[in-house]
């Protein structure tokens, strides 16, 4: 094994417990101290990547643009990275992004979807930027799959690809089987991306190191949705003991995530009910908050809205479904009720 | 009132693009023609599947694109099933040879057009723009709302079955989501429009959903706004059959950029025809079956000019 390239995405992934109201100020501390602590990638932009800001996903209370600006005045070293989703965010914003310091792009499709990515990839390299793919959901399909997907994200000029468990719901053997068949199926990096809902996010990002992972992701405190992300401070203390350090100040992570995110949290996110359902269910980590928002809306148990979206296979982004569950549920409920 | 025709008096058509949405149209044409009677069918590939099935169907079909169109004079109307970057050189050729083009593609030459909100407005021109199968499930909704009351804002996320995606979309999904935003200014009415494009592989496929969101301006009528939505619901159904709201209208208040405001939000969902096309697609079938209608009213005008000249 070999030490492995660390993103942070407290910024970015933590956006969704932040319900998208980071301030300029939290981000200049946030990214200041990840750079001091020798975080090389630093994502920010809103949780639902470029452009985010909606009503499907929550507003913005200040411009992503403003946010990379300022985490970029402040990073001595790290590299700013933005999210892509293809179908929310469009080449435009890319562009304004890497003028305002984003070196990175991480465009992200439902894991079956890849080819949509192509014109950003192709955009992403003509602007000079480094373009890592991110397979989402990447649980609802089997390694030969995603190994496909992945070579589209390939040939269209992607530095490295990602297994993005965005539900949380994979097992350590899941997790080890898909980062080793892109391993061996692709000339490029290849990297894994965890949620905690099963409480498996250190674990499974450790066995896709085993499977030969060349980047990782973590969230201080694990500031991410859902259960949130494997912590960054974490990840560093376990990787120092296992002689894989790529570099990170274990005790400056440590201090970052008690004294400077810690104290902007809304909750801890942990892998409370509704989490482990989301997991369990293997539905969009980002569902948590709006289908708890629902639930309470219309008296309906948020579990018995995540199960649902589960059978329907939702995916990544159809945060709109929720509100389409609960009122048949809650009409089945008052039917029910009637009888 | 609109002049109907004699049954036998027809406005001659062809469609450019033998791909999906051009044989669903085809089919569509071949079913309720209207004014319009579709003599050709043109693609480029010999080899193509909607070649050989208009061939089947007793349709003169081409491989030689636009220019098997160019060369018939009789043919007045021409939907262009291609891509953005055909269109934009078959439009000037259109033009040029007189013909009218209703433009399935987003290449977005001509004006926007989405029959029950602005489609007389644009009988005039010679190249009229279809906008996108997002923009035609839900700017009518937007129009429905902002004909009561002012919109600060709309926003749509449309999610389509995978296998209903074809290749002109997945290449070119950024021109999706900026010409549907736009379409929900320009055509829907509101001050700015966002639009969200989701793919689901789902299997069995899903039906096309559409959600969409507005934001009033102010005060509103709510019994207004609810009335005005329904009756544009059944309008569209005369064209799309599968058009329904899954809910009534929702109402909830939330945060904005603009203050505490109340959300209006309608969960809608398209059901094919399955003309050509299985009937998860209804993306492609407000396409066709939109374009349909923009090409019956053309037809009609040409042929009231007809008369009006033998008058």
């Amino acid at each position: 094994m070999k030490a492995p390239r660390v993103t942070d995405t407290s910024l970015r992934d933590g956006s969704h417990p932040m319900r998208h109201q980071f301030s300029v100020a939290q981000v200049r501390a946030v990214a200041q101290a990840l750079d001091e602590a020798g975080i090389p990638v630093i994502e920010v932009t809103h949780g639902d990547g470029l452009a985010g800001s909606s009503l499907q996903y929550g507003f913005s209370a200040t411009s992503e643009m403003e946010l990379i600006s300022a985490a970029k005045e402040v990073c001595r070293q790290a590299k700013i990275a933005v999210l892509l989703i293809p179908g929310i965010g469009t080449v435009k914003e890319l562009k304004e992004a890497m003028e305002r310091g984003a070196q990175v792009v991480r465009i992200a499709t439902q894991c079956t979807e890849a080819d949509v990515s192509e014109e950003h990839f192709e955009f992403a390299k003509k602007l000079g930027m480094e373009a890592v793919g991110f397979l989402m959901m990447a649980h609802m399909r089997p390694p030969e799959v995603l190994t496909q997907q992945a070579r589209i994200m390939e040939s269209s000029g992607a530095d490295c690809v990602y297994i993005v468990d965005s539900a949380g719901a994979m097992l350590p053997r899941d997790a080890y089987e898909r980062v080793k068949a892109l391993k061996e199926a692709l000339a490029i990096q290849v990297g894994f991306h965890a949620h905690n809902n099963l409480g498996l996010a250190v674990g499974n990002t450790l066995a896709a190191l085993e499977a030969g992972a060349d980047q990782i992701d973590g969230c201080l405190r694990g500031l991410g949705a859902g259960a949130g992300n494997a912590p960054t401070e974490l990840l560093a203390a376990v990787l120092d003991k296992m002689g894989l350090n790529p570099g990170l100040d274990v005790y400056k992570l440590m201090d970052a995530a008690e004294y400077v995110i810690a104290p902007m949290m809304p909750y801890q996110p942990i892998p409370t009910r509704d989490a482990i359902t989301i997991g369990y269910a293997g539905v969009y980590s980002t569902f948590l908050l709006h289908a708890q928002r629902a639930g309470e809306r219309y008296g309906i148990d948020p579990r018995t809205i995540l199960t649902e979206l589960g059978r329907r296979q939702a995916v990544a982004g159809q945060e709109d479904w929720i509100l389409d569950v609960a009122l048949e549920l809650a009409r089945g409920a008052a039917q029910h009720t009637a009888h | 009132m609109e002049m109907e025709h004699q049954a036998n008096e027809k406005i001659k058509v062809a469609i450019i693009g033998s791909g999906n949405i051009g044989s669903d149209l085809m089919y569509k044409l071949l079913k309720q023609p209207g004014h319009m009677e579709l003599v050709l069918l043109t693609g480029i590939d010999p080899a193509s599947e909607g070649l050989a099935r208009a061939r089947a169907l007793g349709i003169q079909v081409s491989y030689e694109g636009i220019q098997t169109v160019l060369d018939a004079p009789d043919i007045k109307l021409v939907f262009d099933a291609t891509s953005a970057r055909a269109h934009l050189r078959h439009a000037p050729a259109l033009r040029s040879a007189g013909k009218i083009a209703i433009d399935l593609t987003p290449a977005a030459l001509g004006p926007y057009v989405v029959p029950p909100a602005n489609l007389r407005e644009h009988l005039d021109e010679a190249n009229v723009n279809m906008v996108t199968c997002g923009g035609q499930a839900t700017a009518p909704l937007v129009y429905a709302i902002s004909r009561v009351t002012p919109l600060l804002y709309a926003e749509m996320v449309s999610t389509v079955a995978s296998l209903s995606a074809g290749p002109g979309t997945r290449q070119n999904i950024d021109e999706f989501t900026e010409t549907t935003a736009r379409a929900l200014e320009v055509i829907g009415g509101a001050k700015r429009g966002k639009a969200i494009i989701i793919l689901n592989p789902a299997d069995p496929p899903i039906m096309m959903r559409n959600t969409v969101y507005a934001i009033p301006q102010g005060e509103f009528d709510e019994a207004a706004v609810r009335a005005s939505v329904e009756q544009m619901v059944a309008e569209v159904q005369t064209y799309v059959p599968g058009y329904r709201l899954k809910n009534p209208l929702v109402i909830e208040m939330r945060d904005t950029p603009w203050g505490r405001q109340p959300i209006l939000t309608m969960l809608l969902e398209v059901e094919g025809a399955g003309d050509y096309l299985p009937r998860h697609a209804g993306n492609l079938d407000i396409m066709t079956a939109s374009a349909r209608r923009v090409g019956e009213l053309f037809a009609r005008k040409l042929l009231e000019g007809r008369q009006e000249a033998a008058a």
